[in-house]
């Protein structure tokens, strides 16, 4: 078996790489599936004047681990980033398309466009593709024009809310409950927004923490980035490496 | 698919660095959603499906097809090529009735991917504009995207003739959206609910077969046996507006006790025969309603009823 066939196999992918016909995979619905998942997770959460997000640097195929050190986590504007989850591929394009979408923005109107702007692009963007989707799993994280912390989370075709924290990928399961308890003060369902960025700091590193403990697909490194009206700031650390 | 030379591009030696990509063909990068739709009334035609180009070209979108043999079929079978995928939130509770005063619109709150709850506040009444409302069931992006699109059409028909387009009419465009996409796996149950000055508020159904009905009362969603129960055992035609909003919160706590795909909040909007609406409540929390509903009746609602009277 090839290297590539091995991965293939290890992810449940059924796209064959070489036409060897002697080892038929096995029978499956559809013989086109592009898809693999890279998972991972990412993390945000929005305060009164700032946005923290993290997200790790693991991408993952199968149980083979291809990179420790992949950001999933891209710079839009100076006052926005996108977070993406699920497959790699995938969300390196997405942003590539956000990122050159905004440029044609910010040379047709001569300013960069809002957080609410980009939202509403990006949500399109992923609706274009709705019958050839995106793998990818968005948190759009940001300040918006009043100057408050936004989030916004997405499916993978384009539909999307507003939230004031959210957690996407492979540990999201793990993380989100911690994230209801912790910021949304637990059943509560509009707390006031956190304005203590050490409490949310922890919080998030904490929820990162666990979730390498737990899910196989996080780990490695974290990357934490900070936005406030100071612009954008990026601090990495280590998680667990096995 | 063939894109002819546009791809020479993928060649070049600088090609994936960030000051590249400006000078790559926009086209390829994304649908083209620019605000140059509709310039001619050519543009009106029906969707035009290229199976052969990968690409579906209508009403000034353009949306990518799978390089498969068959692309309707891999859109069909999304669920099956990765895991929340298309995800889409089939447990759901809405109703919308109508009534003297005009229309009663109630929906639950929340999202589930298999047995997680991914949210239990999701906005499952869409605002399309001052006077028509849209419920969503099925798939969030469908719906959300396409009344979405809806808002534009009305907009738009309104600045041609100077009038306020009639509820059968917006509720057709979306009925026509989903015949010219039939087959290609959209997920839409939505009511549409509006009130315009000639015919008052009126209510239709429509769903991603096409179906578009005219109806006084529908329920959508996995919970709405459960919501047409209590709904049809205490509608009247003559509800007052308070009678009929508590009616509506009551359809949809009930639901959303038994039925464990729906639950969060119950919001409500009341469409009425003026030629508007307004918000009624944006969140009542249906754990506590169903204690008040269950205390009113005498019991203590928490399963154990014959053990005394329940200390809160």
């Amino acid at each position: 078996m090839s290297k590539m066939d091995f991965h293939a196999k290890l992810a449940g992918n059924i796209f064959k790489i070489d036409n060897d016909d002697t080892e038929k995979a096995p029978a499956m619905e559809r013989g086109f599936n592009p898809y693999v998942t890279n998972e991972g997770t990412v993390a945000a959460v929005a305060g009164k004047d700032f946005c923290k997000v993290v997200g790790d640097t693991r991408c993952s195929l199968g149980y083979t681990i291809l990179s420790r050190d992949l950001s999933k986590i891209t710079k839009l504007t100076d006052k926005v980033v996108v977070a993406t989850a699920g497959m790699r591929a995938d969300a390196i394009a997405l942003h590539k398309v956000l990122l050159t979408r905004i440029k044609t923005y910010k040379a047709k109107f001569h300013k960069y466009p809002d957080i609410d702007v980009i939202a509403r692009m990006l949500g399109n963007t992923l609706y274009g593709r709705r019958f050839f989707p995106y793998y990818t799993f968005n948190l759009l994280c940001g300040i918006n024009s009043e100057g408050e912390g936004a989030i916004y989370g997405y499916d993978a075709v384009g539909s999307y809310d507003r939230v004031n924290c959210g957690a996407m990928g492979s540990g999201s399961e793990l993380i989100v409950p911690i994230l209801d308890n912790q910021i949304k003060d637990h059943n509560v369902l509009e707390p006031e927004a956190p304005s203590d960025t050490e409490i949310v700091e922890n919080v998030l590193r904490d929820s990162m923490h666990a979730a390498a403990e737990r899910d196989i697909y996080t780990g490695d490194g974290l990357e934490m980035f900070t936005i406030d009206k100071d612009g954008i700031r990026f601090e990495k650390e280590p998680l667990r490496r096995d | 698919m063939d894109f002819g030379n546009d791809l020479d591009f993928l060649d070049q030696p600088e090609f994936g660095e960030p000051d590249f990509f400006t000078k790559a063909p926009i086209e390829l990068m994304g649908p083209t959603l620019g605000l140059d739709i509709h310039q001619n009334e050519a543009d009106f035609e029906e969707a035009d499906i290229n199976e052969d180009i990968g690409e579906i070209k209508s009403e000034g979108f353009c949306f990518k097809l799978a390089p498969d043999e068959c692309p309707s079929e891999f859109a069909r079978s999304l669920k099956h090529l990765g895991p929340k995928l298309a995800d889409f939130k089939h447990g759901t509770t809405t109703l919308a009735f109508e009534y003297q005063d005009g229309i009663i619109v109630a929906v639950d709150a929340r999202a589930t991917q298999g047995a997680f709850i991914a949210s239990n506040k999701v906005r499952k009444v869409i605002e399309i504009n001052e006077y028509l409302l849209g419920t969503m069931a099925g798939g969030a992006a469908d719906c959300q995207f396409w009344e979405r699109y809806l808002a534009m059409q009305c907009r738009i028909y309104e600045l041609r003739n100077s009038e306020k387009i009639s509820i059968a009419a917006a509720s057709k465009i979306l009925a026509d959206i989903c015949y010219s996409y039939r087959g290609y796996g959209l997920s839409m149950g939505t009511m549409v609910a509006g009130s315009d000055l000639k015919k008052g508020a009126q209510l239709f159904y429509v769903d991603n077969d096409a179906t578009r009905v005219r109806g006084q009362l529908f329920s959508v969603g996995s919970g709405s046996p459960f919501a047409y129960g209590v709904l049809d055992t205490n509608y009247k035609w003559d509800l007052t507006t308070e009678e009929a909003i508590a009616l509506g919160i009551r359809a949809i706590s009930s639901a959303t006790h038994k039925d464990s795909a729906s639950g969060g909040v119950v919001r409500v909007y009341h469409v009425n025969n003026q030629g508007g609406w307004t918000k009624i409540h944006d969140q009542l929390d249906v754990n506590e309603d169903h204690y008040k509903f269950e205390n009113s009746k005498g019991l203590r609602g928490d399963g154990k009823e014959g053990f005394g009277k329940l200390k809160l």
